[in-house]
């Protein structure tokens, strides 16, 4: 990568968090809960990090992979425990009573 | 192959924009989360093929393996009152696999020495990798932190060391600075001794215990909300020193995101970000002169059927939930009882102020779980015209949030906080265990107003009594 190819990346860096800020502005405080949740499983991203910096290394050394174990392990926990609790919230506000989506559009 | 991966990841992180995009209305929300799921899977699947030549197979699936074996099952059986510490937790690791990617490289590249043969611009990927480590391990002690006070393992009231806090707080954060500086120099000439990278990592997490451990139970929802923001950030900081598309875009989406929600929390608190960090808010000083106004005045108690009768012949009531009742796991319990009145014709709503709970919107994942219907749960700013109309609020487990010396009393600590206007209504029954102040240290004078009586107690217990009555009238 040269610097062309890092500016490049600032540039989706700054793009992003105005994307993040455009996203985000007007969420009800009812969905605030699962929105973190959502997030915070995004972020779990990271996982990927871990899977790269170990999948790269041409003969790692003993503490190379102690480490990536350990964050391969953390990041997976991050990303799969956060979208299944997300969904699992979810679904709770999805179950109302039957008769309740008739009023749906005033939310 | 790698032009393959390149294009994976740009469909990965165009479904984490629409999913996160879905997340913010109640009805394409479930489907939102499943298209970042799935986004998930695609970037996942990307790097798999991105590094299909690796001789760490064996490790890589293992790891993989624990981490599907230990996140699944708490995220399937928490309960709904411990959400709070769980997403403090799964943000914890996310921070932490961040300050260990960073050290991984750190150890990889000979002390960030290599990366100045190998790939383009030392200073700025070095600058982001110590970023990543810093940020990475501070959130990661600092979830832990936050996760213990919630789970009430540590107690949750803000633990200072008074006046030294803000010099210690000083010293580890300029100890991280220094560490790094050295690491950094050590980047460019012959690379630095591996201890100080562990130092960084160390300094870092301890700057993250000393934020988190003054602050109080009461400001978790910023709490949450900051860390969650942080982890982003640092995410996408590892993503630029990895030139991983995927990573800068999820994780600045996230500290973005996580930074508006941060925000709103300290907003609905009338009170800065800054100082809910500085911590130590409440439980302090306020407290003395807040109590010498109210002087001498008796509460006045009541007892489950007095309340099931003025419940049953309201129009109107509307229920205040707080932390007491998550912590009383009364949701259901409120439920059933709104179902009789409703049933009697009263019209039950629920008010929910930013800030009750201990993360946000953590009433309304309470309520949701008891089958409440969201448009019943109103915001603050839509249900405080409606308390002058209202005949009876209960307020169960709340009160910092309905004290109206934050609109009257400007000698009050929490003079200015956008409250809910319980008081305005006709007549409040206060739920709670006893008289003791909330977590501001501050007395409320809603107790002691002509039209609240208290029904002293255990909310769920109250509750449960109070339907009772009102099945028996």
């Amino acid at each position: 990568m040269d610097y062309t190819g890092f500016l490049a990346n600032i540039a989706i860096l700054v793009l992003s968090g105005f994307i993040g800020f455009a996203v985000i502005s007007k969420v009800p405080n009812t969905l605030h809960t699962p929105l973190m949740s959502g997030t915070n499983a995004i972020h779990g991203i990271v996982v990927l990090g871990a899977l790269v910096v170990l999948g790269t290394a041409e003969n790692p050394g003993i503490p190379l992979q102690i480490i990536s174990f350990i964050a391969i392990v953390f990041g997976t926990v991050n990303v799969i425990g956060g979208f299944v609790v997300t969904d699992r919230m979810l679904a709770m506000f999805k179950t109302r009573p039957a008769s309740v989506d008739s009023t749906d559009g005033k939310n | 192959m790698d032009i393959l991966v390149y294009v994976l990841y740009i469909v990965a992180f165009a479904m984490f924009i629409l999913g996160l995009s879905g997340l913010t209305a109640p009805r394409s929300a479930v489907r939102g989360n499943k298209i970042a799921a799935a986004g998930m899977a695609v970037a996942f699947i990307a790097t798999l093929i991105h590094i299909r030549t690796t001789s760490s197979w064996v490790i890589i699936i293992a790891a993989l393996a624990v981490g599907v074996i230990a996140g699944i099952p708490p995220a399937r059986r928490v309960k709904m009152t411990a959400i709070p510490q769980l997403v403090a937790l799964f943000n914890g690791v996310g921070g932490g696999t961040v300050a260990l990617i960073a050290w991984g490289e750190f150890i990889e590249s000979d002390g960030f020495t290599a990366l100045r043969v190998s790939s383009g611009p030392p200073i700025p990927l070095v600058v982001a990798s110590l970023f990543a480590a810093i940020i990475g391990s501070l959130s990661f002690w600092g979830s832990i932190i936050a996760f213990l006070k919630l789970q009430q393992i540590l107690p949750s009231r803000p633990l200072t060391v008074g006046r030294l806090q803000r010099p210690l707080n000083v010293v580890v954060f300029l100890g991280s600075v220094a560490a790094s500086v050295v690491v950094g120099i050590g980047a460019i000439t012959t690379g630095a001794a591996p201890i100080w990278f562990v130092a960084i990592l160390i300094f870092a997490g301890l700057l993250g215990v000393v934020t988190v451990l003054p602050i109080g139970g009461a400001d978790m929802p910023v709490v949450i909300s900051l860390l969650n923001a942080l982890t982003g950030l640092s995410a996408a900081a590892a993503g630029l020193a990895l030139n991983n598309i995927a990573m800068i875009v999820a994780g600045m989406i996230v500290g973005a995101s996580g930074t508006i929600l941060t925000n709103l929390m300290a907003k609905a608190m009338n009170r800065s970000i800054p100082s809910i960090v500085a911590g130590g808010f409440g439980g302090g000083t306020g407290a003395a002169s807040a109590t010498a106004g109210i002087g001498d005045q008796q509460a006045k108690s009541t007892s489950a059927s007095d309340a099931a009768i003025k419940l049953a012949y309201a129009n109107q009531v509307i229920v205040v939930p707080g932390y007491g009742l998550a912590v009383a796991q009364a949701q259901h319990a409120v439920k059933d009882m709104a179902k009789v009145l409703e049933a009697r014709g009263v019209e039950v709503k629920y008010a929910i102020h930013p800030v009750a709970g201990r993360m946000p919107g953590h009433m309304n994942v309470l309520l949701a779980e008891a089958d409440v219907a969201y448009d019943a749960m109103k915001e603050m700013d839509d249900i405080n015209a409606e308390f002058s109309r209202t005949d009876v609020t209960i307020v169960i487990g709340a009160n910092d949030v309905t004290n109206p010396a934050a609109r009257t009393d400007p000698n009050s600590p929490i003079f200015g906080m956008p409250i809910l206007n319980v008081d305005e209504s006709r007549s409040v029954i206060v739920l709670k265990r006893s008289m003791s102040s909330g977590y501001a240290g501050v007395e409320n004078p809603l107790f002691f107003a002509a039209n609240t009586t208290m029904l002293f107690g255990d909310a769920k217990k109250s509750v449960t009594q109070v339907t009772e009555e009102l099945k028996a009238l």
